[in-house]
């Protein structure tokens, strides 16, 4: 039941069987997760830290609280950029840390690489919590899993992620993932918002919202950085919501009950309206509690395999 | 002191001549006698048995970045000047993007200083614009009086069309090229190649369509004021056809590209090795083999490291936060034998002019002459010789190549200039006794 890798990266390249292990472990702490007591011993005595280099409210308690339930010791880094400024290099913290004899780094950083050059100067297990607008493999696991629960199979499922495809790593990572797991995966968004050469990736992509509902089983919705430099692909949010967003007029004029992920946080009104957002055919909470037994299984999974 | 080479065979594209095992004699430093030599010729000269390697005028590398004044911690002219001997190059031509940049008579003279005494002859590129900043034009009649042979704000292209125009115009006065980094600034943000692998690997991406819009703009603007444009480091195969169709119409167009261009494609920075982080990005096999094709047809005059060294610290970290360049002077000769030469891309004679004549011919430099009573400017090559890059042995004071541990045929073995010479980590000064 081992992985075939000591660390987490991405879902590039990851075999069927791993993601498969993933899933299948991430159940068993599914079920701890209801009980009343929900920690077990699993990873006692082992230290992780959280490396975050960029701020992630929910990434960071989805993993520390993954961490606890398995009582590892868990520590928090995070590093504002205004401290990376001012001098230390990403290599010299991670010999400091290193040094302090932890186990495991879960990392985030705005660097697309960043966790795969932490595997060449140090020794812990690497996780990868975000990378640029590379990976973010534990999204995507969660996201698979999440669509095992309810749909029951990833075998040929119908799946459209929708949203600036170009700058997600939630979107790189779920395509690699469905795609290994045998789903039909398709991509809809402004066209300023699909890399050129996507097509090359075995996908399908699709500009209508209406086309996307239609032909697709499960809707994984990005959220459209509203802050960032990804602002400028396209004209207005006015415009995106109206042409991209999902309303349940949308979905009732396609009399699709479609099942609708969104990895949050929602930009409500944007991308999802409120009534779809907080609608039957979503499991966006759903996901929150799925991405900390995930979370768990990777944990456990690559911890246990020293 | 008269040194003799012997039994080497000697090519000079520029005039012509391909002899066989045949001899030179220096005195001095100078040419003395060439062909047949007799035994007084020889009694009293060190000899250097040549057999099997080519001798050829100087090599010359027209874009590098000697780092002084300013990042002395990465190279300085000496350094430099070191690392090009070692390659093989007895003539550089420096990039002004110094701090401060070159951009005025006194950091001309000082980096002319610098060189003085050494074996490899620098010349300074300025910058186009003051400060390289793209507003106003540099004062280009001092800088040339200064000693400086053509003017480039490279790192970036000339900001504006505006100010590109007033270049060509007053670098015209002075037969003085125009050296442009072609890049438009508006979709230059990104780390790496555009493409499936940029998608695949999560970087910014640079698209090509960048560097073919600035070729384009400066083509145009070249056949407009007729002044003459030099295209440093062509790497797409746009720019490439742009630059041949402007040839054929008559256009003052020239062009250089890197060793790594012609090597290695954007499948090398999988691996997220800020060593494969330059720019212009490594792009695509189909680049690679345009690239080729207009080497084999002139289109492409000159090739050049554009040697960018790095210190370790910058380049040992996140790749987008990498500074762009390669260490690249004691690998061009190796790498241009063993991707053109040996592979039948390339004769050897056309590897000289674009290793030695054309950059000097595009820089108004002359051309060193073999005949007797020149002073000896010569590159001894073995061509056949199986090495492996090493970047601990390099001379400059930079170590960050992707070439290493590279097996590589052919190396340029002893360079001759200035009356010394330099083979085998040593230094001879020729005018003594």
């Amino acid at each position: 039941m081992a992985l075939s890798s000591r660390h987490l990266l991405g879902l590039q390249g990851v075999p069927r069987e791993d993601i498969q292990t993933i899933l299948d472990t991430a159940n068993t702490f599914r079920e701890i997760l209801e009980r009343p007591i929900k920690k077990v011993p699993t990873l006692q005595g082992k230290t992780i830290v959280n490396l975050f280099y960029e701020s992630s409210t929910r990434t960071r308690i989805s993993f520390e609280l993954a961490e606890k339930r398995l009582s590892a010791d868990a520590i928090n880094f995070s590093v504002s950029v205004s401290s990376v400024s001012k001098g230390e290099t990403l290599k010299d913290t991670m010999k400091n840390i290193e040094a302090m004899k932890v186990d495991m780094v879960v990392v985030r950083h705005s660097a697309a690489g960043t966790p795969l050059y932490l595997t060449k100067i140090c020794n812990s297990n690497i996780i990868n919590a975000g990378d640029g607008t590379h990976e973010h493999p534990t999204q995507a696991l969660l996201d698979m899993y999440s669509i095992r629960q309810k749909v029951g199979r990833l075998e040929g499922l119908k799946i459209c992620i929708v949203g600036d495809i170009a700058h997600s790593r939630v979107a790189l990572s779920n395509i690699f993932g469905l795609k290994t797991m045998g789903a039909k995966v398709s991509v809809c968004g402004p066209s300023t918002m699909i890399p050129r050469d996507i097509n090359n990736l075995g996908i399908d992509v699709i500009y209508d919202i209406d086309e996307a509902i239609q032909e697709n089983e499960v809707l994984n919705v990005l959220r459209i950085q509203l802050e960032r430099k990804a602002r400028e692909y396209f004209p207005s949010i006015r415009e995106y919501a109206k042409y991209f967003g999902i309303t349940q007029e949308r979905l009732d004029k396609n009399g699709k009950d479609i099942l609708i992920l969104h990895p949050g946080p929602i930009n409500r009104g944007v991308e999802l309206s409120s009534e779809v957002a907080d609608g039957s055919s979503q499991i966006i909470l759903y996901q929150v509690t799925n991405g900390v037994a995930i979370r768990m299984a990777v944990l456990y999974l690559l911890g246990t395999l020293n | 002191m008269k040194i003799v080479l012997k039994n080497v065979d000697i090519i000079h594209p520029g005039e012509n001549i391909n002899l066989k095992a045949t001899s030179v004699l220096l005195t001095d430093g100078m040419i003395s006698k060439l062909g047949e030599l007799t035994n007084d010729d020889i009694s009293d000269a060190r000899e250097f048995d040549y057999s099997g390697k080519i001798l050829v005028p100087g090599l010359f590398d027209i874009h590098v970045h000697l780092r002084e004044p300013g990042r002395e911690d990465e190279e300085t002219v000496v350094t430099g000047c070191n690392s090009a001997a070692t390659g093989g190059f007895t003539g550089v031509a420096c990039m002004p993007n110094t701090e401060p940049a070159i951009d005025s008579a006194e950091v001309v003279k000082f980096i002319k200083e610098q060189a003085s005494n050494h074996l490899v002859d620098v010349f300074p590129v300025a910058a186009a614009s003051l400060g390289r900043k793209g507003e106003i034009i540099s004062p280009m009649a001092e800088l040339i009086e200064a000693g400086v042979v053509a003017f480039s704000d490279d790192g970036v292209a000339v900001k504006t069309a505006s100010v590109l125009r007033r270049a060509f115009e007053y670098a015209n006065m002075y037969n003085a090229p125009i050296i442009e980094h072609c890049e438009d600034e508006s979709l230059a943000d990104g780390t790496m190649n555009e493409g499936i692998n940029s998608t695949l690997l999560g970087l910014p991406a640079l698209p090509s369509v960048a560097e073919d819009i600035i070729v384009s703009r400066d083509i145009l603007m070249a056949e407009y004021t007729g002044g003459r444009v030099h295209i440093a480091h062509i790497s797409t195969k746009n720019s490439v056809n742009l630059v041949r169709e402007a040839k054929k119409k008559g256009i003052k167009v020239t062009s250089e590209v890197t060793p790594h261009h012609f090597t290695l494609t954007d499948d090398a920075v999988k691996t997220y090795d800020t060593n494969m982080k330059m720019n212009p990005p490594l792009r695509t096999q189909e680049d690679v083999i345009a690239i080729i094709k207009g080497l084999k047809d002139g289109t492409i005059d000159c090739i050049a490291s554009d040697h960018a060294p790095h210190s370790i610290e910058e380049k040992e970290s996140e790749f987008q936060l990498a500074p762009n360049g390669i260490v690249g002077l004691e690998t061009i000769v190796g790498l241009s034998f063993s991707e053109l030469v040996h592979k039948n891309k390339i004769s050897i004679e056309d590897l000289i002019r674009k290793l030695s004549i054309n950059p000097r011919k595009i820089l108004n430099i002359p051309i060193p002459k073999f005949e007797v009573g020149a002073i000896a400017n010569f590159t001894i090559i073995d061509p056949d010789l199986v090495w492996t890059v090493d970047i601990s042995k390099f001379k400059s004071k930079s170590k960050n190549s992707p070439f290493d541990k590279r097996l590589l045929t052919g190396k340029a073995i002893a360079v001759i200039n200035r009356r010394k010479m330099y083979f085998d980590n040593q230094w001879f000064d020729l005018s003594g006794a």
